[in-house]
């Protein structure tokens, strides 16, 4: 069997969910019987700094660890981790490698200078742009389920985790064996849950949101980008 | 001391309903049953079956996640006492006075936080306490960085500490089990640091297969060590003020001298132990190969899939796995790659400490040549990609 990996680097700002989502995807490969493992890269824990995570996700064991100096996929959470260089790493499609993916949460597609787009000509990337943020304020009825809304796209376009395991995935992060991503998260949890006042209905919020911005991909014509396709993925 | 909510009157601790086995039989016999759970949380599992009856740190990144597990053990029982310390040098001082008291004390920290408590864990061997450290690494110098950098594991290696070094989550939850039952053999009666990659271990998910809570290791019996527990009831007030030692005349130096000795004797005498518990204390890949990496810690798994596209390629790496830092496994080594050509050592530090001792242990022993490198430092990780470069011009320069 040919080994298909999906190296998959986020970059976001704090307080997104960057780090939830990978938690998210890589716990959802697992459940979907995939193999997947993450490692999250941040500074300290405050809102609005960047943050970036990455997963590898296979169909056999994956050794490797660490960051991913050379990803597939690269999830743009927030537009200013491009515009205002919110990002670890600069610029933000530094070591795609050829012909990979790039899925940026924005309505719009961002305006690059002319050095930088000659460089994502030249990767052959496929630039999506999926607006996250107002799925999740029209499904959830806030923001913060911006991540829910990047995770639900990017089922769709590899099939792997596919949607039943996300949605899984999502009730261990929340009512299950309750994933353990940082002291901050906790924080946010309790403040979280006060809005929703029910876990159940936080649950079914995120539900929603995972779906809508599954089927605006599927709409798009981005699904089946990977595992379930006949397309092999870019080799790594 | 706590401002945590009492306890009814009908509590018991959940460590008093855990069954006490042996590490042999917790790591060798129990079935287990497979998490994917991060580095972090399996050092909670270690924890929650180690029987720890003491556990002390003060946080730092990136060890705070696995100490503020800990906490949530000891709420529920399964650790006895357990305490935030005022800093590191406090934190290491403690710990030893907990171990010296005769119960199994743990604690944990990163980097610069082992950097300040450097005094007092020096002092912890020579005085035959047996505490375990678990060390998540981080970068020390600066500038300043929270990622994972193990320089600071260079540090430890003549102290007469035992080392280890996991390479991911699964080995973080069986070297933490192995370290808290070996420290504490009369032979061996030491302390032990269990080291591996901040973040890319303790903040990242991966597959961990853990025996059931319903059991924890065998209590320890602080008279069974070689410097026995402290009677507390008569305590020895005078232990380094008495004249032969204190004194500086040559019955003071050469009871140094062979108290010293004695300790790193015992740093030897554990690896049997660890040959047993982590079923051999080198793992080996692809034995017959002419080019070998050798290697600790998070570079393994970046070697493992380097060696596994080299495969797909149809050539033949070898891996020597070192999972004991001190003792170090030498003969092991030797024996392993004594008809290699060409080694690599990819380390994620800028001195090459894993390089030095090879290149001590293979000196005279093994013709073959020995590239010092690849290295990365400052946190950053080694994509595969590198290995494979280096194997390359390996290849072409050492043909």
């Amino acid at each position: 069997m040919a080994v298909k990996r999906y190296n998959v680097r986020m970059a976001g700002i704090g307080g997104q969910g960057v780090v939830t989502a990978s938690h998210i995807i890589s716990n959802g490969v697992v459940i979907s019987g995939g193999f997947s493992s993450l490692v999250p890269f941040f500074g300290s824990e405050k809102r609005n700094a960047p943050v970036e995570s990455y997963v590898r996700i296979s169909n056999q064991e994956i050794f490797e660890i660490g960051e991913i100096i050379f990803p597939n996929v690269l999830m743009i959470f927030h537009p200013s981790v491009i515009t205002l260089g919110k990002s670890y790493t600069m610029p933000f499609y530094t070591g795609l490698k050829k012909g990979g993916i790039i899925l940026i949460n924005n309505k719009t597609p961002l305006k690059f200078s002319r050095d930088e787009q000659k460089e994502l000509d030249d990767t052959e990337a496929k630039l999506w742009y999926l607006p996250a943020t107002e799925i999740a304020n029209e499904v959830a009825k806030t923001d913060l389920a911006t991540n829910m809304a990047m995770c639900g796209a990017i089922s769709a376009i590899f099939g792997l985790p596919d949607l039943e395991s996300l949605a899984e995935s999502v009730k261990d992060r929340f009512i299950g064996k309750g994933i353990v991503t940082s002291g901050g998260t906790a924080a946010l949890d309790s403040a979280i849950e006060k809005k929703f006042a029910k876990k159940q209905k936080l649950l079914e919020a995120n539900h929603d949101t995972l779906k809508a911005s599954y089927q605006y991909a599927v709409e798009q014509g981005w699904a089946n980008e990977g595992a379930g396709s006949k397309k092999e993925s870019a080799t790594v | 001391m706590s401002n945590a909510v009492a306890k009814p009157a009908s509590w018991v601790p959940k460590g008093d309903l855990q069954k006490e086995i042996s590490a042999e039989k917790m790591l060798l016999e129990l079935p287990r049953e497979l998490q994917f759970i991060t580095g972090s949380e399996a050092a909670r599992e270690a924890i929650k079956r180690a029987n720890i009856d003491c556990a002390i740190s003060y946080p730092i990144t990136p060890q705070s996640e696995t100490m503020q597990q800990a906490g949530y053990l000891f709420d529920e029982g399964y650790i006895k006492e357990y305490y935030r310390g005022e800093e590191e040098i406090g934190v290491m001082s403690a710990i030893a006075g907990a171990s010296r008291a005769g119960v199994r004390a743990l604690t944990a920290t990163s980097g610069p936080g082992l950097m300040r408590g450097m005094e007092a864990i020096s002092s912890w061997p020579g005085a035959r306490v047996t505490p375990v450290l678990l060390n998540m690494c981080r970068v020390i110098n600066t500038p300043l960085a929270i990622q994972p950098d193990n320089i600071e594991m260079s540090f430890i290696l003549n102290t007469g500490m035992i080392m280890l070094h996991a390479e991911n989550q699964q080995d973080f939850f069986d070297y933490t089990i192995a370290a808290c039952e070996v420290t504490e053999h009369v032979d061996v009666t030491l302390p032990a640091m269990v080291s591996v990659d901040g973040f890319f271990v303790t903040h990242a998910r991966g597959p961990v297969s853990i025996p059931s809570d319903e059991y924890k290791l065998n209590r320890r019996d602080g008279w069974k060590n070689a410097v026995p527990a402290m009677d507390n009831e008569n305590p020895p007030a005078r232990i380094s003020r008495d004249a032969p030692i204190q004194k500086s005349n040559f019955i003071s130096y050469h009871m140094h001298a062979s108290w010293q000795q004695e300790v790193f004797a015992a740093v030897e005498r554990s690896a049997k132990y660890f040959d047993v518990l982590l079923k051999g204390r080198v793992e080996v890949i692809n034995p017959e190969a002419e080019e070998f990496i050798i290697a600790s810690g998070s570079a393994v798994s970046q070697a493992r899939e380097a060696i596994r596209q080299e495969g797909e390629n149809g050539r033949t790496v070898g891996l020597v796995k070192v999972k004991t830092i001190r003792p170090f496994p030498s003969a092991q080594i030797i024996a392993a790659v004594k008809n290699a050509k060409r080694i690599l050592i990819p380390e994620f530090n800028q001195a090459g400490w894993l390089h030095k001792e090879v290149c001590s242990a293979l000196y005279g022993k093994c013709k073959a040549e020995i590239v010092n490198g690849p290295r990365v430092y400052g946190g950053m990780t080694m994509p595969t990609e590198m290995i494979l470069e280096w194997l390359q011009k390996t290849r072409k320069d050492f043909a």
